[in-house]
């Protein structure tokens, strides 16, 4: 996939004149395509699961264009401009997620906002993007593979946040962040004896994180072993959501036919449990085809970072893309009964704003390492 | 500077294979997520669908039975009666308005009914029903009845609703329930309200709402496609709410409220050894049972727009000077820091001059009370003295003396939106009217005038905390939580630190003064000392009325009844082991002795002769 002259200017009849436009507008046309496309299937399926409720509906829409802004607005900064501000970036967030342990306000039960007078604000959406930027940034110009000593440090950037989100407590968030940064090293090609050590360290760990956990985090993982524990409360979810998707069959009930979700048996069913939803109205063949964008944008991201020009770029979006895939996974193989319920959303389908935002901030970034390419080389 | 040579080619290969590996891993876990698809869609399909189809497992929310509330000896202040009440259920009906439309031809159902039901329509589920109209009565049932057929998905049903079997007596401490409005739903836990209608709006009811309201249970059934029940699977039984014994004494209660005899004031009483309210007055009082099942809005703004306020409470909220129920605490603040003694005497003229100023502070007796001491100052309520004597200590000491028994703060009493009162000095006026304090000011302090304003409330309790020498223990209503034998610890605020006692001498003094006022034939309040079974120990007083806004409006004859001196009385019985404090203020009605002082004499009197010592 070379690129066309850039002197070449859009004209409507020109058979490639939209996809030169796009790329004039430094967008990624099959990303922004696919991007589009989920966030309408998700429109029309929260337009169901919220019992038509056209409000809910115009409110994730504007959320959507929100984010779609914030990422044209990003894919038009050169990398190489924001490279020499990551610093800051991982610093002021550290510091602000040190105010929200500090100050920060109470929210359904958890400290994560920050009250910045106008707005709340989530400093840990903030780390989702500063950690894997942060970790890139410091191997950037270190030759690879890493020694155990920039190993070490590198760890030591992504830990610190983690912990600190971890204790908020958010841990859904702070093991999402603590694998954005994981997939930079991973990628960076960390030697395959120091990820067996992690994975070694972290197991033996295990007794000890379980001591640690909030009496609803050991409830969530003792209900995901055992659902039938407590039909009445965290339980409720997984059966529900199961008997969801598994009554969709092949061909789904059709849209605006789901029962389970449309009488109001499945909690959470526009946020985190959409795709219940989904699975129940569209069936076998509807979660294909979702499943299908989803990849073909990992794919094509996992495409754009190898084409990256320098180290830094190549490990932002290869590490960005695949914590893109962890949150569809994660979420799909919650509802699904694969994995414990977590707290995270389908990306561009959940109803609700502020991951969203962050998530097509990271395609903003991508789309830009991928367009201003060859302005670089030149 | 690094001088290690990055191999870029060679970096770049690296991370081309951990990319396809990373795809592979993708790849991998897609197929586990397609394996449990299969399963879930294909393999057991039949299985969920059925699960789904024909037998809808749900939960169905089983509402606690809110806690009762009952007085000291056990007499029921709030109870749950069965009612019958109109209820829908959303997912059988298919035609909304019409049905509303067509129940609205049979039943009395007003527009603020057909909101709240909209409202709870979209919160929630639509298997659940939910209250259109409570308390049917027997005809509607009757009208309804007959056209049943019409209305699929509408049922009478029977549900409890919360009832004051006393209507209006001490409306204002029991409180009332109302149905939840939005404000409220935001606070409280929206799955253990699931099939809750009510919550507590004021009071009582309102403070103690956690205990009151108990946990929700469920129900487990599993329903048809038509959602009717098919059976029953399991059920996490409600845990009621905590019955309530509160320390009041509704025979005192109700003689207080009698003794009123449609005036409007306040009054409580406290027993002075263990803070517990005995009688919480405020006049006028309301119905709280009209408030239930919400109220209609004639109603509502005629009780709201009332000259008399009746849904004003009065003792905890109402700020009015003290006057001269202040003079003891005045009068013990001089002793207690030496600035005077029990004999020394002022001369009363009838007027007193502050030292190169012609203004004439005057008495409330025209000719004066000549020599005065202490003793006479108090049970004579002479003006001039306690001139002389604010002069002498300053704002400052009385300042810090009066405001450890409370004045000028909450007491903390088990009922939200306590007013604290006014206690002034020096700091506060700087702060809040950018002047210095002028000692004329400090004069009309020593009388209980000027910015001073205490509630009848803190009156009370100042009152018991001087009574029982300094010590203090927080008022509070609720007694008992549980059975009536159970007794509870209650998060109560710390008690304030005791007054500190220089002289026990000088306390007896102020008390036997006290006491005078009551037995003396000069006494102010003597006329209640006439027969008195207890002896008592009080205080008289009048506090002027500067303005009442809302008054502004009316006619004049109306405007100077309204214009006219509160009337104040504080007392304790029996003055030597004091058992009950009170302090009574009747809005307008002159001065203390005629007006309050009788009804307090009248709750003494029924406390303390019902009650063996």
């Amino acid at each position: 996939m070379t690129a066309p002259s850039h002197r070449a200017s859009p004209r409507w009849g020109d058979r490639r004149g939209p996809r030169l436009l796009v790329r004039g507008l430094h967008l990624d046309f099959p990303l922004l395509a696919a991007l589009i496309l989920l966030s309408l299937a998700g429109l029309a399926i929260l337009y169901s699961s919220s019992g038509r409720n056209m409000d809910v509906v115009a409110g994730q829409a504007m959320r959507l264009g929100v984010a779609f802004t914030v990422m044209f607005v990003l894919a038009q900064i050169p990398l190489h401009h924001i490279e020499r501000w990551v610093p800051w970036l991982y610093g002021i967030a550290l510091v602000l997620l040190l105010g929200v342990l500090l100050f920060g306000e109470i929210g359904k039960g958890a400290q994560r906002w920050l009250d910045v007078g106008l707005f709340r604000f989530q400093p840990s959406e903030m780390m989702k993007l500063a950690v894997p930027m942060m970790v890139s940034w410091y191997l950037a110009d270190r030759p690879l593979p890493p020694s155990a000593r920039h190993l070490t440090i590198a760890a030591l950037i992504i830990v610190i946040p983690v912990l600190l989100i971890a204790k908020q407590p958010d841990l859904g968030t702070a093991l999402l962040i603590a694998a954005a940064g994981t997939f930079a090293l991973i990628l960076a090609g960390v030697r395959w004896k120091y990820v067996a050590l992690l994975v070694l360290a972290v197991s033996a760990c295990a007794p000890l994180l379980w001591y640690m956990l909030h009496d609803y985090q050991r409830m969530r993982v003792l209900t995901f072993l055992d659902p039938e524990r407590d039909p009445l409360g965290s339980g409720y979810h997984i059966i529900q959501s199961k008997i969801a998707i598994g009554s969709g069959g092949i061909y789904g009930k059709g849209w605006l036919n789901g029962t389970q979700s449309h009488l109001e048996f499945l909690p959470e069913r526009s946020t985190d449990f959409i795709f219940a939803v989904f699975g129940e109205e569209f069936g076998f063949i509807g979660i294909l085809f979702l499943l299908g964008i989803y990849t073909f944008i990992v794919i094509r991201g996992l495409y754009i970072a190898t084409q990256a020009q320098d180290t830094f770029t190549r490990l932002l979006s290869g590490s960005l893309i695949l914590t893109f895939f962890v949150y569809t996974f994660v979420n799909t193989g919650m509802v699904m009964g694969l994995l414990p319920v977590v707290g995270v959303p389908l990306p561009l389908i959940s109803f609700g704003g502020t991951s969203m935002v962050t998530l097509m901030a990271s395609f903003g970034i991508i789309m830009s390492i991928h367009t201003h390419r060859k302005l670089l080389s030149t | 500077m690094r001088l290690t040579i990055k191999d870029h080619i060679r970096e770049s290969r690296l991370f081309n294979e951990r990319a396809a590996i990373a795809l592979f891993a993708i790849i991998i876990l897609l197929m586990f997520s397609i394996a449990r698809l299969v399963y879930l869609q294909i393999v057991s399909h039949e299985h969920f669908s059925t699960l789904s189809d024909e037998n809808r497992i749900s939960l169905i929310p089983v509402p606690p039975t809110r806690g009762l509330i009952y007085d000291r000896n056990g007499i029921a202040l709030a109870q749950n009666l069965p009612a019958f009440s109109l209820v829908l259920i959303p997912e059988q009906i298919s035609d909304m308005d019409a049905t509303i439309s067509g129940l609205r031809k049979l039943v009395a159902i007003s527009d603020e009914d057909v909101r709240r039901f909209q409202r709870q329509l979209k919160q929630k589920r639509s298997f659940n029903s939910i209250a259109l109209r409570f308390n049917l009565n027997d005809e509607e049932i009757a009208r309804f009845a007959v056209d049943r057929h019409l209305f699929p998905g509408v049922e009478i049903e029977a549900r409890a609703i919360r009832n004051y079997p006393l209507g209006m007596l001490a409306s204002h401490v029991i409180g009332y329930v109302g149905r939840i409005n939005e404000d409220e739903l935001r606070d409280i836990d929206p799955s253990n309200y699931s099939g809750t209608d009510f919550i507590g709006k004021t009071g009582i009811e309102r403070f103690y709402e956690n205990l009151l309201h108990g946990q929700v249970g469920y129900k487990q059934i599993e329903t048809n496609a038509y959602g009717r029940t098919l059976r029953e699977l399991q059920q996490a039984e409600p845990t009621p709410g905590k019955n309530l014994y509160l320390s009041l004494d509704i025979g005192v209660q109700r003689v207080a409220e009698t003794e009123f005899a449609g005036r409007r004031g306040a009054a409580v009483a406290i027993d002075p050894r263990n803070g517990e309210v005995i009688a919480f007055v405020s006049m006028p009082g309301f119905d709280p049972n009209l408030f239930v099942t919400g109220i209609d809005v004639k109603t509502y703004e005629e009780l709201q727009n009332s000259l008399d306020r009746p849904l004003f409470n009065r003792a905890l909220r109402g700020q009015y000077p003290p006057g001269s129920t202040l003079k003891p605490f005045v009068g013990l603040t001089g002793l207690e820091s030496n600035k005077t003694t029990l004999d020394a005497s002022t001369f009363c003229p009838g007027w007193y001059r502050l030292p190169g100023d012609s203004h004439k502070y005057r008495d409330w007796k025209e000719h004066g009370h000549g020599f005065t001491t202490m003793d006479k100052a108090i049970v004579e309520s002479c003006d001039v003295y306690f001139y002389s004597l604010a002069l002498n200590l300053g704002i400052d000491i009385m300042h810090d003396f009066l405001a450890q028994f409370g004045f000028g703060q909450q007491t903390g009493i088990d009922l939200k939106d306590e007013s604290s009162g006014l206690l002034p000095s020096r700091d506060w006026k700087r702060a809040r009217r950018g002047q210095p304090w002028y000692p004329g000011e400090t004069l009309i302090t020593g009388i209980g005038q000027g910015y001073t304003l205490t509630t009848p409330l803190q009156l009370a309790y100042a009152t018991a905390v001087l009574s029982m020498h300094g010590a203090h223990t927080p008022p509070h209503l609720l007694r008992a939580v549980g059975a009536s034998n159970t007794k509870e610890a209650e998060l109560l605020p710390a008690p304030m630190t005791n007054v500190p006692i220089k002289n026990r001498g000088n306390w007896d003094a102020i008390i036997t003064a006290m006491s005078h006022v009551v037995s003396s034939e000069r006494g102010t309040a003597h006329t209640i000392g006439r027969n008195a079974p207890f002896p008592i120990a009080g205080k008289t007083g009048t506090a002027q009325v500067f303005s009442i806004k809302q008054d502004e409006k009316y006619v004049e004859k109306e405007v100077a009844e309204r214009l006219r001196d509160h009337a104040l009385f504080i007392a304790f019985s029996p003055p030597e082991d004091p058992r009950i404090a009170i302090a009574v203020m009747v809005e307008n009605a002159g001065h203390g002795s005629t007006a309050a002082a009788p009804i307090a004499r009248k709750m003494i009197d029924h406390y303390l002769g019902g009650q063996t010592p």
